[in-house]
């Protein structure tokens, strides 16, 4: 059965890394939904949120390949409900539909996005949430017209009371050596 | 005691520092700044000059295999490094530790198109255990120290390092400190007793336990520790033809090879065994035929060294995670002496049917023309199982893995996981530069021969006494074999019209004779094995020469074959 998984890997920051991780998915013709990158909370550690839609089966063997690679520090995987997981989306409107009615200031406030800029000619909503509901304030403004619409990766972090990295990290001795 | 010097210079300082002596390799543009410093550490490391970049890399796995230590090969950028791939990706899926040192296009270069610039970075991403591009000469040692240390270390591999031609150039205090830890790299997963436990209480349980064992152990260097190991347990154990010289194969415990072209008894057991110990090895679909229909009646302990290879394709009930040198000991320790005769006579049993219906007949045959099984009988029967042999790919390759004798470690050479034609007569030729005091004989077929023939060469030119073996059967015959056996005789450009190859051997400055009829074939392999330098024996071998058991891609283990049907 497939479902949603976050795969999380820490590593080197390295020139290439990014293309070492991302053919281990080719290979075996997983396709990535999202993927995040960004330096982690550990100087000089960098990390990969990237998302799935897979079985068990095939993340674990994934996530095992990744591990392996040298410049990889650690990686993990969780289902959606081990993590806290936001994405972030920006709607561009055009003003014209702004000022004419309210509708788009309630669909905005019902959705609990924000207006973030306005101009004379267009406007910038952001909205944070899963995939399902920036979509949907998307679908909601598009029935007005939405100019340009982008949405980004997952960032996740886990519910776990300890942090895994660090405790592998700990565990080699050589955290902020 | 730093002393400023080009990255050239530093780089042979480097490879001495991690005690390399031999570079095969081939010179070109982006290198020459490595090869002009080479010329001042002769004394020190050894370049051997191939015909190929192809036959540097194979031969750089030839000497690792038999040597244990990492083989190195170098080549300029563009064509020089694409060259190299083929063997990478060798290397990378038979765990070969090579070091490939590539030179680059001038870092300003890089990106725009520049004569011979290729992205040998990108290329070798997906088939190297670990690359880098280095653009300062200051990276060079900091490089080489980890290449070093990533392809010899846990699960060994192939590493390849770029060098733009100014990193070359440029100078910088050099200072070298090898490599002892890498913080993201972990080669030796951590040893957990309780798992150790585990596995020996289902191997004391078991009634008819059945050991696979693969390269893992060569790899470790616990040759010794698995035949502690199998002589307390007294299980029957069968080999990967990777993992063949892991032990003598007239040790009464070693019950023959395993996979498509494997032994009979060994195939059958994996379907009738109650719990099967794989040992330093990866379940290869070569090995394991159809998945759905292998040892599903067993449970399965899986002793591995690469994390990534539990569960991979057969479900471990105990995974045993660490380096076999250190937990076969301990298994060992917790386990009860044991003797499984009866079991065994159950192998010994189907050996007999196999002996009987294909192996007398391969070494003895009564056909006109001579058959390769009854080469390499002969040759066992001089070399008493002490040479180190080398294959190529095909026919003979088969023959070669069932029929050698080998009593020594490190003894058996072939491209097992990428079948690589061409490998064989360079892999040789490092194999002998590696193990100059042993007796190197290689297996090669036409087909495979004519991929690399130029190698003769290289050989010529170091005069290492390579014997080459060259199994002639006008075919490309493996594959003729399936076309035989699958695709109704119909032999779609598998017929060779070969060269000859006694002028070709001999123009390159090599002895060379060729045997047509049985009578002769003795005292030409004491010819060969007597010359003192490199020779080619040619073997006109009897044109459809099948090599059998078979399992046939996709069948079970079980449905092995033991002649073709009619
Ligand atoms: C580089 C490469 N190309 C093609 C193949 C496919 N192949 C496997 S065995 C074989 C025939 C080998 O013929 P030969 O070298 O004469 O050996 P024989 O089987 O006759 O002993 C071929 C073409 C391969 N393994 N490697
Ligand atoms: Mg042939």
């Amino acid at each position: 059965m497939k479902e949603t998984f976050t795969i999380t890997a820490f590593s080197e920051n390295h020139i290439g890394l990014l293309n070492r991780i991302t053919i281990i998915f080719t290979r075996r013709r997983v396709n990535i939904d999202t993927l995040t990158v960004s330096p982690s909370a550990i100087k000089g550690v960098h990390k990969f949120t990237i998302t799935v839609f897979e079985t068990h089966e095939m993340v674990e063997k994934v996530v095992k390949q990744i591990d392996k690679v040298v410049d990889v520090i650690k990686a993990f995987y969780h289902t959606d409900d081990e993590i806290i997981f936001q994405e972030l989306a920006l709607y561009k409107v055009s003003t014209d539909i702004l000022l004419n009615s309210n509708q788009v200031e309630n669909i905005v406030r019902k959705s609990s996005g924000r207006i973030v800029e306005v101009t004379p000619t267009y406007t910038v909503i952001e909205k944070m949430g899963t995939a399902e509901e920036t979509q949907e304030l998307f679908e909601e403004l598009n029935k007005l017209g939405i100019l340009q619409f982008t949405r980004s990766g997952r960032i996740a972090v886990t519910r776990l009371s300890e942090e895994l990295l660090h405790n592998f990290l700990k565990e080699r001795n050589l955290l902020w050596k | 005691m730093s002393k400023k010097v080009s990255g050239s210079h530093a780089l042979m300082l480097s490879l001495i520092e991690e005690g390399v002596d031999y570079i095969f390799g081939y010179p070109g543009g982006a290198i020459m700044p490595v090869y002009d410093s080479m010329m001042d550490y002769q004394d020190k490391i050894k370049h051997i000059l191939t015909r190929h970049e192809q036959g540097a890399v194979h031969a750089a796995q030839g000497y690792a295999r038999v040597s244990g230590k990492v083989g190195v090969c170098m080549a300029t950028s563009g064509p020089g490094a694409t060259n190299l791939i083929t063997g990478i990706v060798d290397a990378m899926i038979d765990s070969t530790p090579v070091v490939c040192i590539t030179g680059q296009v001038v870092s300003p270069l890089l990106g725009t198109d520049a004569f011979q610039e290729t992205d040998v970075v990108g290329i070798s991403m997906p088939v190297t255990k670990w690359n880098y591009l280095v653009t300062k000469a200051e990276e060079i040692p900091w490089a080489i120290a980890q290449a070093f240390y990533i392809a010899r270390t846990g699960r060994p591999g192939p590493v390849l390092i770029d060098i733009t031609k100014d990193a070359q150039f440029n100078e910088f205090e050099f200072k070298y400190k090898k490599c002892e830890s890498i913080r993201s790299y972990e080669p030796r997963p951590k040893i957990n007793k309780d798992k150790i436990k585990e596995a020996a209480a289902l191997i004391n349980q078991a009634k008819k336990p059945y050991i696979l064992f693969g390269q893992g152990i060569i790899l470790g260097g616990a040759e010794d520790e698995f035949r502690t190991f199998i002589e307390k347990s007294g299980i029957p154990a069968a080999w990967t033809i990777l993992g063949v010289s892991a032990l003598e194969t007239g040790h009464p415990l070693n019950m023959g090879m395993l996979g498509m072209h494997g032994n009979y008894a060994t195939n059958i057991m994996n379907n009738k065994c109650d719990l099967m110990i794989a040992i330093g090895m990866r379940f290869d679909d070569r090995v394991t035929g159809n998945l759905n229909s292998f040892a599903k009646q067993a449970k399965i302990i899986h002793l591995e060294i690469d994390p990534a290879e539990i569960d991979k394709n057969v479900k471990t009930d105990v995974a045993v995670l660490g380096d076999v040198k250190e937990t076969l000991p301990i298994l060992t320790e917790f386990i009860e002496k044991r003797e499984h005769s009866e079991w065994i006579g159950e192998f010994k049993a189907l050996s007999k049917i196999e002996y009987e219906k294909v192996i007398k007949t391969d070494f003895y045959p009564e056909t006109e023309g001579i058959r390769m099984g009854e080469v390499i009988r002969r040759i066992n029967e001089r070399t008493k199982g002490n040479a180190i042999i080398v294959t190529d790919v095909g026919q003979h390759q088969m023959f070669a893995s069932r029929y050698a004798k080998l009593n020594t470690k490190r003894s058996f050479v072939t491209s097992g996981g990428l079948g690589t034609m061409g490998f064989g007569l360079p892999a040789a030729h490092g194999a002998k530069i590696g193990a100059p005091d042993k007796d190197v004989i290689l297996f090669v077929g036409d087909g495979g021969f004519q991929m690399t023939i130029q190698e003769l060469g290289t050989i010529n030119q170091t005069q290492a006494a390579v014997k080459v073996v060259l199994l002639n059967n006008k075919y490309l015959g493996m594959v003729r074999q399936w076309q035989q056996l699958f695709f109704d005789r119909r032999y779609a450009e598998t017929f060779l019209m070969n060269p000859d190859f006694i002028t070709i051997a001999k123009g390159f400055g090599i002895e060379a004779k060729k045997v047509l009829e049985r009578p002769e074939l003795d005292s030409a392999i004491d010819e060969m094995l007597n010359h003192k330098g490199a020779y080619v024996l040619e073997v006109s071998i009897e044109k459809e020469d099948n090599v059998f058991p078979m399992v046939p891609t996709g069948a079970s283990v079980s449905d092995v074959i033991l002649e073709p049907q009619k």
